[in-house]
């Protein structure tokens, strides 16, 4: 990659770098999510930075051609990246879903405490 | 209890209001209707439910209806929850099974809004409590009541659903999409925990869940109504999509061991 190619990576990851500070600072984004990132970032900004470092990993890895390392690189983390925000998806709808169903016994016993369901049978909830 | 939990143990436990039992008396029962867009139908549904069992205290449970399904329930003088958004009919049997169990009822009937599903069929699935079941179904098949036709392509997919049920409890049940079953107090707050929110999962998968934690599950013959009212709740790929998502979710929730069982049994033929 040119000089000139390496200062538009940096220049892009700075300013991503950035902006998810600004997102954390305005409560915007948790901070685990960003510390996954920024730790992201710092590995872009660090191979943006020092060209030959690359190459070394792929050497040491046994790959002849750099670039793939990163692309199998980037593509694990994505992966991982993705179930993980599956899981944690799953997780907040089954909250979201407790939450309603909770309101909606709540609301029941709001009727029934004001009056407004009638009594059915000798059964009834009320004491 | 060998049940794995997943995101469905994330539910806190429920507070029991204390509330002494008298004895020498009937079980409290609640009838729970989970109600989606039922306006037409309820009110017929719930004159029904009071003139059958009068006993009972009925909880309607509006899931997310936007045709006043809720108010048609008060009038006919139901307990009415009424959910925020629509949940599935999972998600709003749970909610009645939490009712039920923070009012300290002993056992529980469900009961579909649209009306298919007749009142005075009730007495024998609390019978079938009576007799020491954990869990009683209704089924449209277990007897030649009547004839119950459900379409071609949805009868090849229920074939399917039975057949695994089978594979995986063991047992042989008839009909594993039944939404009428009764449930005792230990299930009740089982399920209220721990039950399936997923389409198709409110029914097939619950039945296995209760067989793997250790509850009797049993049928009985049962006469079902073309529904009165409301739309059949899918289409066809929809239903495709649905029958595979329950698949897959039964076939990987299942105890390790009871699967590893299984396979071999198929794999030596003797299904």
């Amino acid at each position: 990659m040119s000089t000139r190619g390496h200062i538009l990576v940096m220049l892009v990851t700075l300013s991503s770098v950035f902006f998810m500070l600004r997102l954390v600072r305005r409560n915007q984004m948790r901070a685990k999510y960003s510390l996954l990132w920024l730790s992201a970032g710092s590995v872009l900004v660090l191979l943006a930075a020092s060209p030959r470092l690359l190459d070394r990993v792929s050497v040491w890895l046994g790959i002849t051609y750099g670039p793939a390392t990163f692309f199998m690189g980037a593509t694990t983390v994505l992966f991982l990246v993705a179930i993980h925000f599956s899981w944690e998806l799953s997780r907040l709808e089954e909250r979201t879903r407790v939450l309603a169903e909770e309101l909606a016994v709540y609301r029941a016993e709001a009727d029934d405490a004001a009056g407004n369901a009638p009594a059915t049978g000798a059964g009834d909830a009320r004491s | 209890m060998p049940v794995r939990q997943d995101f469905a143990g994330t539910a806190p436990p429920i507070a029991r209001s204390p509330r002494p039992q008298p004895r020498g008396r009937e079980p409290r029962t609640l009838v729970i209707v989970p109600a989606f867009n039922e306006a037409e139908s309820l009110t017929r549904v719930l004159l029904e439910l009071a003139a059958c069992v009068p006993d009972a205290t009925v909880l309607v449970v509006d899931d997310g209806s936007t045709d006043g399904t809720a108010d048609v329930a008060r009038a006919a003088g139901a307990i009415v929850a009424q959910l925020p958004f629509n949940l599935g009919v999972g998600g709003a049997l749970r909610t009645g099974f939490r009712y039920a169990i923070r009012h300290g009822y002993e056992r529980a009937v469900q009961l579909d809004g649209d009306g298919q599903h007749d009142p005075a069929e009730i007495a024998p699935l609390l019978a079938g409590l009576d007799q020491g079941a954990d869990m009683v179904i209704g089924s449209r098949f277990a007897e030649a009541v009547t004839k119950y036709d459900v379409g071609r392509l949805r009868g090849h997919a229920m074939r399917i659903l039975r057949l695994s049920v089978r594979l995986l409890s063991g047992h042989r049940f008839s009909d594993t999409s039944s939404g009428f079953r009764a449930f005792s107090g230990p299930l009740l707050e089982f399920f209220a925990r721990n039950y399936p929110v997923e389409y198709l999962g409110d029914t097939a998968e619950a039945l296995l869940l209760a067989c793997y934690g250790g509850f009797q599950v049993v049928e009985v013959p049962v006469r079902m109504r073309v529904r009165s009212g409301g739309v059949p709740s899918n289409r066809n790929l929809k239903l495709a999509y649905h029958y595979l998502r329950v698949l897959v979710s039964m076939f990987s929730r299942a105890p390790a061991p009871l699967r590893r069982r299984e396979l071999r049994r198929v794999a030596s033929g003797r299904t």
